[in-house]
């Protein structure tokens, strides 16, 4: 598992706010840094795939477990 | 990095259900790095009101809203349906984790999403433009095209 620079509680929100909530995070962080996202919206998985591939952040992971998924995202 | 993308939509409906999409297509796209405009006209410049307690949903004429129990169309209208549908939604939506209206707009404004309320139909409403959030532009249909026309996507909502 990655190691992250700092830790996103997205859980039991819902569409988009654990994007932005991502978004917002990551600005405050330095080029190469890591963000682990733990999140309960399953169409999060999509969509940090689709805010990955738009950004120009890096998804380096993401998995689920009982309900929860957990991303680590690196700042371009 | 490539040139900007631009998202521009046209926000023209005033209830609740409708007051969303574009506030979350707004925000999304600003986090995604579009330079996002939203123009809002008729009914929509609703949603530009400082106070947005007006914003209600109504379960009448709208067949589709899903219902704890069947309502009949004449006992929806009577007095404080609308309010009572608008808190239940409300209420669903928070314990659901959706944010709430007041929340999605201030993302919007501080993701920089250029707001723009249509002139005429301040007129045509006589709204008082104190009544509307701040940092706002007033323009018309020209302005709408003058981004529109450079814009990767247009939304009509």
């Amino acid at each position: 598992m990655p190691e992250a620079n700092q830790e996103l509680d997205a859980r039991g929100l819902n569409c988009p706010l654990p994007i932005l909530r991502t978004k917002k995070a990551l600005k405050d962080m330095g080029s190469g840094e890591v963000l682990k996202i733990v999140a309960t919206d399953p169409g999060a998985v999509k969509d940090f795939e689709a805010y990955a591939s738009q950004s120009g952040d890096e998804l380096l992971e993401h998995s689920e477990d009982n309900g929860e998924y957990t991303f680590f995202m690196k700042k371009a | 990095m490539a040139e900007e993308k631009k998202l521009a939509i046209i926000a023209t409906k005033g209830t609740l259900d409708w007051a969303y999409p574009p506030f979350i297509l707004a925000s999304t796209a600003a986090a995604l790095g579009y330079d996002t405009q939203i123009f809002f006209t008729f009914y929509g410049l609703n949603l530009l009101k400082k106070d947005l307690n007006d914003v209600k949903v109504s379960p009448l004429g709208n067949p589709a809203m899903p219902m704890p129990m069947p309502i009949p169309n004449l006992v929806q209208v009577l007095p404080g349906m609308e309010s009572m549908a608008t808190s239940m939604m409300k209420k669903k939506m928070k314990a659901k984790g959706v944010a709430s209206l007041e929340d999605l707009r201030d993302l919007c404004v501080e993701a920089e999403v250029s707001m723009i309320a249509c002139q005429m139909t301040v007129d045509l409403f006589d709204y008082d433009t104190k009544d509307f959030v701040d940092g706002i532009d007033y323009g018309g249909a020209a302005s709408f095209f003058e981004f529109a026309g450079e814009s990767d996507i247009s939304l009509f909502i």
